[in-house]
């Protein structure tokens, strides 16, 4: 969030949010969409139709090919490796395995004119370019580009009539295309746990673009209280809240996004402790908690077992397409297997949770090789 | 009967001792969907301005203060199997608690509803 003396900077679809009914708060230092309906509203509208999303807070960052090597220094992900039009989840680490910043990388291209377009959040973004620059890279901040996501089960239909093509892209793959005669880069991908693309277009030509989508009825606006929801209930973990610098990669779970190679070959920041983790175990666990009952346990409850206190609640609120409470937290390695009992400190009451396996609601990717 | 309100936007509608809290129109619009409300247990001694329940929507947990002192009589079993009341009846079915006021006095600092209008069109 931003702090109170920072100046809350505006986004280019600023005007259209207000227009829309949007209330709007600061966040990562920007004006930003919390609500346009009604959180729950928009939320079950995503699930089961399209909603879309204005995330170009972000971070939008480009790499020229020949950085590779040295990017592969700073993040566990094979670069390297990365084929043409495919996308990386990664995250930028610290000396000691910390996550600074988790994000999706794209090789848009091969060849000489290839580049690496990486994604970041907002509120890290400035800090991570200091990191890539500390390490002698320098990627264009593409600040003068916007950012929106079209999410859930109708986007793949609406975003065919404008963008004809992206139905062929299957998850976490992304290419060039051409919206209302705008250059877009779009890819499969989003924060949703629903199939949806992510669509990246000047910020001069996002709002021509985004009225259009919302001309679909498929489309409803939608705010970031829906975004949280809708990730909290996907089960992904959310930078600030669930991953943190004091948080490694093993710890949250993310292994899978240490690739292979890298295992076997370390070199990146944190390697050590990282590996030794994967091989021995790590101390904590984030994990998912079902909640009994109604009241929802929030970011900071504490986790007791009968001995004490064992982990912190990361995240947590209540999943509307659920119809309970759930949450995210950081517990003790020896009580994160499914099925343990644990309890939950909200204002004194002990609440009743249970561990068990993300995400709370299934995910609705096209994988690769499924029907088109 | 009298209904007044607090710069908070809590409700309490009074009759002689017995008082009716509630959290009006606009607080709900502001919270947005409610799926648990936190409420004091009958016998509970409350302080004017000081917490007395817990109103949880999807977003956050929000305060809700004690519009007058008293000692709680009654809490809206209404809202354990439907906390959206306070979202569709603020300030009828929704309400939150009654209590028996301490201190009648502590009125005279609450709005009538006229001047809570014309608070609220000036946010």
């Amino acid at each position: 969030m931003a702090d109170a003396d920072t100046p809350v900077l505006n986004l280019p679809l600023d005007a259209l949010h207000r227009a829309l009914g949007a209330r709007m708060v600061p966040f990562a230092g920007y004006a930003m969409p919390i609500q346009f309906e009604g959180i729950v509203a928009e939320h079950n509208w995503t699930r089961t139709h399209a909603g879309l999303f204005d995330v170009s807070h972000m971070g939008q960052l480009v790499f020229a090919n020949i950085d590779d090597a040295r990017l592969e220094t700073l993040l566990p992900g094979d670069i390297i490796g990365l084929k043409q039009g495919v996308l990386r989840y990664s995250m930028l680490l610290d000396e000691a395995g910390g996550i600074l910043d988790d994000l999706m990388v794209t090789r848009r291209g091969g060849g000489a004119g290839g580049d690496l377009y990486m994604v970041v959040n907002g509120a890290t973004k400035h800090d991570d370019l200091a990191v890539f620059r500390a390490a002698g890279l320098a990627p264009a901040h593409r600040d003068d580009w916007a950012l929106l996501a079209l999410q859930g089960p109708e986007a793949v239909a609406v975003l065919e009539r404008l963008a004809p093509g992206v139905a062929a892209l299957s998850f976490m793959r992304g290419g060039a295309f051409e919206v209302l005669g705008h250059p877009a880069w779009i890819s499969r991908s989003g924060y949703t746990g629903e199939d949806g693309f992510e669509i990246s277009v000047a910020a001069d030509a996002v709002e021509a673009v985004a009225r259009a989508l919302l001309a679909a009825p498929e489309v409803k606006p939608i705010g970031l209280g829906a975004r949280d929801s809708l990730r909290l209930e996907a089960g992904l973990p959310l930078y600030g809240h669930d991953l943190t610098p004091a948080i490694t990669p093993v710890e949250a779970g993310l292994s899978f996004a240490i690739s292979k190679r890298r295992k076997a070959e370390g070199g990146f920041l944190g390697a050590a402790r990282i590996l030794d983790q994967l091989l021995n175990g790590p101390p904590k666990r984030r994990v998912g908690l079902k909640v009994e009952g109604r009241l929802p346990a929030r970011e900071g409850a504490t986790v007791v077992a009968a001995e004490g206190v064992v982990g912190t609640v990361t995240s947590g609120g209540f999943g509307p397409a659920l119809g309970c409470p759930i949450a995210m937290a950081m517990v003790d390695a020896r009580y994160a297997a499914d099925g343990t009992k644990l309890g939950l400190d909200v204002r004194g009451r002990i609440l009743d949770a249970t561990v068990v396996p993300m995400p709370f609601f299934p995910k609705s990717y096209v994988r690769t090789g499924a029907p088109r | 009967m009298t209904r007044y309100f607090t710069r908070e936007h809590e409700w309490v509608e009074v009759s002689g001792v017995a008082g009716t809290v509630g959290i009006t129109d606009y607080a709900q619009g502001q919270l947005g969907d409610v799926v648990f409300v936190d409420l004091p247990a009958p016998g509970k001694p409350l302080t004017r301005g000081k917490d007395a329940a817990v109103v949880e929507s999807v977003k956050a947990a929000s305060d809700v203060y004690a519009p007058v002192s008293g000692v709680v009589t009654e809490a809206n079993a209404a809202l354990d199997a439907d906390p959206a009341l306070v979202n569709t009846a603020p300030e009828t079915d929704g309400w939150f608690f009654k209590l028996t006021l301490s201190d009648a006095s502590e009125l005279d600092g609450l709005m009538h509803e006229d001047a809570y209008k014309a608070f609220v069109a000036s946010l």
